[in-house]
């Protein structure tokens, strides 16, 4: 009987996570990836086996275009994001002397985190508006004659918004990282002759790359499941291939969703597994 | 290889805020000498070691590196190289890579930089790891890294940060030997940081012991052990029973002195005047067994402990006004005539082994 107990309470252990896990991430997907096999009509699915959910989200020209918008968007957000928080982290880091000011600061950019991705996006539109704060203000100081069009519901909103949502997810992962590099490093770079630049670029940045890896993660899985901010941001002119789902479960197609949620799922999925044959995240974890 | 450089220290001082780590020190260490700076932590030694890399700011006083004042220099413009405690190699670069990292700074081509580095990583007998990273290297082996990351500069003067704590206690041993070995191949002058007394009295041709950021005494490992100039200085380096009274009398270079509630003592010395409160030092090996035959050289105390050591055996003594007295006589000695703890015996010396010590005025 206790060796039986005995055997059994890893198993115990484990069970919980399990659940979690089978609940909320396994059955999910799983349902998914069999409801994307169904077919629908106006009202209702049908269960059955069919693929063309399939061959007609691949076969469209929109999906694609709207996978090329999608990846457009990842591809600026990372960029800029990655930069952002490369350099945030850096100054807290390697600027910031005392442990207490490094957390107060880190706290502080955290702050805009404790109020909801929505109110941050729509807070964007008093500003960026046609009406807003900088055109107003333009037109005001005479610099220019029109309000510019471009600032809001266009492509830069969406990604000024995206950036503005994301930076945080990079800094993160990189300035824990930052945090490991041993200060008697950029000591020994400087003893060897190098200049404030050659330490950023021969120790700093080689060592921070599995946290720039992990930001990137998080920031290519979440523009790439991005719908509201594209949605709100750019007005209804540009589209994102959640919105495209988002789109199709309106007009209950969902096992076309669902179809497209499977393909959205294995793009993103290689693209993590692209970013970590590049970079070797295991020592974060 | 390289010439060696004569380093000045000039009343340097280091103060952070309010704490003064470094308190005007002034040292000179000779070209091409081995100068270890001894003492208990905080006591300014590496504080004085960074100083000297450019790895620390001097608040007051200058550095001089053979002709040239070094003081607001960069560490690289120095003609220093600094070896770090934990070593510090670049874990992700490669032993040719690390090694030839300061080359790479100065923008040597990748041919001419990864053929030095391989000469020092052959120096070192370490060309055969050239392509592993620094974590799959055991310690002793990284030291040997650090120390080629350190020479391809071909500075004039190297600075070791305590290079030998991170090691176990028998390679510890061997790699010092490798140390010295080194110094004297190389003939650079090698400013090391330790707290082991024993390392600097293996190691260096100056010790420098140093204590709340001041200079104790500065000599040769021998004179340090022989003649210690404080008595902190007696303390440290172990070896020396440091008894504490006031003058009651001098008389040709002997101080009599009296301990408080205790016996009196003589020691060789300075005259100084009647009442002054003097330290003097008695080697603990040089202590024996018996009826001293000139007063003032010897007392009666109860031995409240005994240590077997093999060669030696180590006795503890209280009496005459001293709470704990260190003698150590040989194994042989103490089996001719052995005693108990709780017996009352009679301890002597020579009149050479007792020193008056000074005090370090401000």
């Amino acid at each position: 009987m206790n060796n039986l107990l005995s055997r059994a309470t890893p198993y115990l252990q484990a069970t919980p996570l399990l659940l979690i896990l089978g609940f909320f991430l396994a059955i999910p997907i799983l349902l998914l990836l069999v409801v994307s096999f169904w077919d629908y009509d106006f009202a209702g699915m049908i269960p059955g086996f069919v693929t063309f959910n399939y061959t007609e989200t691949l076969g469209s020209w929109i999906t694609w275009k709207t996978y090329g918008n999608t990846i457009k968007f990842a591809i600026i957000v990372w960029g800029i994001t990655t930069f952002v928080g490369f350099w945030v982290a850096y100054f807290l880091a390697f600027h910031i002397r005392t442990a207490t000011m490094q957390m107060v600061l880190f706290l502080v950019c955290t702050v805009p985190f404790l109020t909801s991705n929505i109110i941050r996006m729509i807070s964007w539109i008093p500003v960026l508006g046609r009406n807003g704060l900088i055109n107003s203000g333009l037109v005001g100081a005479g610099i220019i004659d029109q309000p510019i069009e471009w600032l809001l519901y266009s492509d830069f909103a969406v990604i000024l918004a995206m950036v503005h949502l994301y930076t945080l997810f990079t800094v993160t992962p990189i300035f824990n990282t930052m945090m490991r590099i041993d200060k008697s490093l950029v000591e020994a770079a400087r003893d060897g002759g190098a200049n404030a630049w050659q330490i950023i670029w021969n120790v700093i940045l080689p060592l921070a790359k599995p946290g720039i890896a992990i930001g990137t993660i998080f920031v290519v899985t979440l523009v790439m499941a991005d719908f509201s901010t594209v949605q709100v941001m750019s007005g209804g002119q540009s589209a994102s291939v959640a919105l495209m789902m988002r789109n199709q479960m309106s007009l209950l197609q969902y096992p076309a969703a669902a179809a497209n949620a499977i393909v959205l799922l294995v793009v993103v999925l290689f693209m993590v597994a692209g970013i970590l044959r590049i970079v070797d995240i295991r020592k974060e974890l | 290889m390289s010439k060696a450089a004569e380093i000045d220290i000039a009343s340097v001082s280091k103060i952070y805020g309010k704490t003064t780590a470094v308190d005007a020190i002034s040292l000179k260490i000779p070209a091409g000498s081995y100068c270890c700076l001894l003492g208990p932590s905080g006591c300014g030694k590496t504080s004085t070691l960074r100083m000297i890399a450019g790895h620390e700011s001097v608040s007051i006083g200058d550095i001089v590196l053979g002709k040239e004042v070094v003081t607001h220099l960069p560490p690289a413009k120095r003609g220093t190289a600094m070896m770090f405690q934990s070593y510090a190699l670049f874990p992700h670069l490669d032993l040719v890579d690390n090694v030839g990292f300061s080359l790479k700074m100065a923008g040597v081509d990748k041919e001419t930089r990864r053929a030095k580095a391989m000469d020092m990583l052959k120096l070192m007998q370490m060309d055969a790891y050239a392509t592993r990273r620094p974590a799959q290297l055991s310690g002793g082996q990284q030291q040997r890294v650090a120390l080629a990351r350190a020479l391809i500069t071909d500075p004039e003067a190297l600075l070791l940060d305590e290079p030998l704590s991170a090691l176990d206690p028998f390679l510890k041993i061997r790699m010092r030997a490798e140390l010295k070995k080194l110094q004297k191949q190389l003939g650079i002058t090698f400013v090391h940081v330790t707290h082991s007394q024993e390392e600097a009295m293996a190691l260096a041709d100056i010790v420098v012991v140093m204590s709340d950021g001041r200079i104790e005494q500065a000599a040769s490992p021998r004179d340090v052990f022989e003649r210690p100039a404080t008595a902190f200085v007696a303390r440290f380096m172990g070896d020396h029973n440091v008894i504490s009274g006031k003058v009651i009398g001098s008389d040709n270079s002997l101080v009599t002195f009296e301990v408080v509630g205790g016996g009196t003592f003589s020691a060789s010395g300075e005259p100084k005047p009647a009442g002054v409160d003097v330290d003097a030092a008695i080697r603990t090996d040089h202590v024996r067994i018996g009826e001293s035959a000139v007063k003032g050289l010897g007392f009666t105390g109860i031995i409240s402990n005994i240590e077997y050591r093999g060669a030696s055996v180590k006795l503890s003594i209280e009496g005459a006004g001293i709470a704990e007295f260190t003698a150590i006589i040989t194994d042989k000695a103490f089996y001719a005539t052995p005693v108990a703890v709780g017996d009352e015996v009679p301890l002597h010396w020579d009149v050479e082994d007792a020193i008056i010590l000074g005090t370090l005025n401000s």
